[in-house]
């Protein structure tokens, strides 16, 4: 065991912090609605104001994001380093500096191109992408394929050297802001269905996209459905080959799901919960002192202390290659999302009815953020693989447990 | 940057393992829980002690090996996966840390060293400092002790025991005097040794620097909880093994029931709910060693959380191996109590949270 990060890393922290000091309290100039993803991000109002396409470009600049994405693709052009990306995470949240722009295109598809992609791909997509001049939609699930997503129906066929595309996409994020869309196509109908698949890149301003916002719970912009009808794209607008789009997207998913509840952002919101409950008080005594709150907020530290000293582990298996950590990986999706949900509602519960406040009602507390979240992260369980695909994967792919013998026909 | 096991230490863990498998079989602790073989327990303890353990935590001026609560943490990980029926975290873990702590140069000199040569073994008895029930509690005048201390760990077999009072204070007593009496106390675990002891006007040897603040009392019962934790922490994986593989054999309806997703959820929800737990308990007893401003909060959480998640993975395991689970035949039942009174011992969950909360304020 050896947590200290040694000396460059002790200068490159400070080298961090002067720089998060320097952009204390900045603020950003709208240029387009914001996409819900943002929304969750610290606010900030007495600092410079500028463009969130500068702040990026400013960001990779310094190393602070993209770091290891080469400069010809428009990234910083360094080394791959986890702990530097963590020590920047850090003193980023800490300090309250604003994070680099995130969303399905940065997240996933940046690095699926940048494992799979063409050159020209890779020289089209990923600097605009970086810069938050190109937002992506994911164009993955469909009415009849959640859980299930390989049965997806949407069609693709290559009519006069054209892919045309016809059919639904549902949950789709950002669509209603998005320039491009890395959608799951089924092009190869004869095929079993896991080979039956293509990754395909499409243009969100085609003739025949159709694009109906889908409300959800939380009631902020978040989700759209998205029709295709006869849209016409060029035959290269694809990852991988015809039928390979399934180890594609999976390649992916493995992307979104650790990065969906990090254990540090976590244990920020324990913060911010203690702070609140030693303001707030039930018949004036803070809510820090009710027994049965404080042992309540406690259970909910030490589960936040154990998945972030199991971050710890994680990181360090990836320094040190050859530690096995298989199962570790496996849980977080499930561990993150759901402790994160049941935190933001113990927050929501110690308040009582001042908890059920929302939007912008009077005394309102942390401008709604406690129920927003509780329901956003209802949404993260659900989303990426359900908690109970979760289960199956750990269980099956990690314990070793026989899969369900299958229903004939499906 | 490194978390997790050095080579040393996986070394070491798969050594006490090794040896438990081989010397400690389920069938004798059988045999050590019906209590119809006392010199079988000496055995193992005895080849326990030649694989070093005694001097673990001994600096090397005493004559010990000097290593860090990481590495007692996963012998005490392994003692778990096997329900090690050997006295362990109060002598070799809680007193020595409790006399460096507390003791003078000369009290250090005399039982650290005694300890490695086997000479001495001590009980610990600090529950009243954690939270004293009823009418327990003792009490120091004129150089002896007076008083009640309940679940004092290990006195059956110690020559010396090392009790507190209310304040913190700590004190070495002679666990043969005949003002000491020792009352063998019936848990549910008998795989260990719990004792009441009943001094009156029994001549103790305080440890001169406990007087002067608790921090060394809660140095000692911090290390004596992150071994519980550990202890649990490889108790529960234990039980988790053994109800995964149950679940690929027995077959029910045709197929076997580890197809059925409502086991495989029930398996899963155990590895999610124990997995972080390694690196809970890692890092509280690398905290313990080189984190001081971090030590009480970790070794606290490590032992309220790791006994939560222990207590449902011992019902679900049970569970899963449906009527087997709950019969004596299987012996299942030996990982479910150690996981239950590690539980209790030291502070439940709900008094440590206490104590994690008021080191936070």
């Amino acid at each position: 065991m050896d947590l200290e990060y040694g000396l460059e890393y002790q200068e490159f922290t400070k080298e961090v912090e002067a720089f998060c000091k320097k952009y204390s309290g900045l603020s950003f100039l709208s240029s387009r609605e914001t996409p819900v993803s943002m929304l969750i991000d610290p606010e900030v109002s007495d600092g410079p104001k500028m463009l969130r396409t500068e702040w990026q470009k400013i960001l990779i600049e310094h190393g602070y994001f993209a770091r290891a994405v080469p400069k010809e693709y428009g990234g910083y052009g360094g080394e791959a380093d986890m702990l530097k990306s963590r020590i920047i995470a850090a003193e980023f949240s800490k300090l309250k500096t604003p994070s680099p722009l995130g969303g399905q295109g940065i997240d996933m598809l940046v690095p699926t191109l940048l494992e799979m992609g063409t050159e020209a791909q890779k020289q089209t997509y990923i600097q605009p992408t970086l810069h938050g001049e190109m937002i992506w939609c994911q164009g993955y699930s469909e009415p009849n394929a959640g859980s299930d997503l390989a049965s997806l129906q949407t069609k693709g066929e290559l009519i006069n050297g054209e892919w045309v595309i016809n059919g639904q996409k549902i949950w789709t994020s950002t669509a209603q802001f998005s320039q491009m869309c890395f959608c799951l196509v089924r092009t190869e109908p004869d095929a079993p269905k896991h080979a039956g698949i293509s990754y395909l890149l499409i243009p969100m301003d085609a003739p025949g996209i159709e694009i109906r916002p889908l409300v959800d719970m939380t009631l902020k912009p978040g989700f759209n459905e998205v029709f295709f009808t006869d849209v016409k794209i060029p035959e290269g607008n694809i990852i991988g080959k015809r039928g390979e789009g399934w180890a594609v997207a999976n390649a992916t998913l493995g992307h979104e799901r650790g990065s969906l509840a990090p254990p540090d952002a976590t244990m920020n919101r324990v913060n911010m919960l203690m702070d609140l409950m030693k303001k707030e008080t039930l018949d004036g005594k803070p809510l820090i002192e009710h027994p049965i709150y404080r042992d309540r907020l406690m259970q909910i530290q030490g589960k936040v202390l154990a998945q972030q000293s199991h971050a710890l582990r994680l990181l360090s298996a990836k320094l040190n290659p050859g530690t096995d950590v298989k199962i570790g990986k496996m849980i977080q999706k499930l561990t993150g999302t759901e402790l994160r949900h049941e935190l933001e509602g113990l927050a929501i519960d110690v308040m009582g009815e001042i908890g059920t406040l929302y939007e912008q009602s009077p005394h309102v507390k942390n401008d709604g953020t406690w129920q927003f979240i509780y329901m956003y992260f209802l949404g993260l369980i659900i989303g990426g693989g359900t908690s109970q695909i979760q289960k199956n994967i750990i269980a099956e792919r990690g314990l070793g447990m026989p899969k369900e013998p299958k229903v004939q026909g499906a | 940057m490194y978390f997790g096991l050095s080579e040393e230490q996986s070394f070491f863990k798969d050594n006490v393992k090794k040896y438990l498998e081989d010397n400690a079989s389920l069938d004798s602790i059988r045999h050590i829980a019906n209590g119809d073989e006392k010199n079988l327990s000496k055995e193992i303890h005895h080849g326990f002690i030649n694989l070093g353990v005694n001097g673990l935590l001994i600096p090397e001026e005493f004559g010990g090996l000097g290593l860090d609560l990481l590495f007692a943490a996963v012998v005490s990980e392994s003692l778990g996966s096997n329900t090690g029926p050997i006295p362990f975290i109060a002598p070799y873990v809680m007193a020595p840390t409790a006399i460096l702590a507390a003791g003078s140069q000369d009290q250090k000199e005399k039982y650290l060293k005694q300890i490695i040569s086997n000479k001495i073994m001590f009980g610990v008895g600090f529950s009243e400092f954690v939270g004293r029930r009823n009418d327990a509690g003792l009490s120091f005048k004129d150089g002896s002790l007076t008083g009640r201390a309940m679940f004092v760990l290990d006195a059956q077999t110690a020559t010396h025991l090392l009790l507190a009072d209310q304040l913190g204070q700590i004190f070495v007593v002679d666990a043969k005097s005949p003002n000491v009496e020792i009352i063998h106390l019936t848990t549910v675990d008998k795989t260990r040794q719990y004792a009441e002891v009943i001094c009156t006007s029994a001549s103790a040897e305080m440890l001169e620097n406990s007087c002067l603040s608790i921090d060394s009392i809660l140095k000692a019962i911090d290390a004596g909880r992150i071994m519980l934790a550990a202890d649990t922490l490889g108790a529960s994986q234990a039980m988790i093994d053994q109800a995964v593989d149950y679940s690929k054999e027995r077959k029910q309806f045709g197929r076997v029931i580890g197809s059925f997703q409502a086991v495989k959820h029930m398996c899963a929800e155990m590895v999610a709910d124990l997995e972080p737990c390694y690196a809970l308990v890692w890092h509280a007893a690398h905290c313990h060693d080189h984190s001081p401003d971090e030590a009480r909060l970790m070794a606290c959480h490590a032992k309220a959380h790791v006994s939560e998640m222990g207590k449902g993975i011992a019902k679900k395991a049970t569970e899963v191996h449906g009527g087997m689970g709950f019969t004596d035949l299987l012996g299942l039942h030996y990982w479910f109590k150690r996981i239950g009174v590690n539980r209790q011992i030291l502070g439940s969950p709900e008094l440590i949270r206490e104590e994690a909360l008021k080191c936070q304020l």
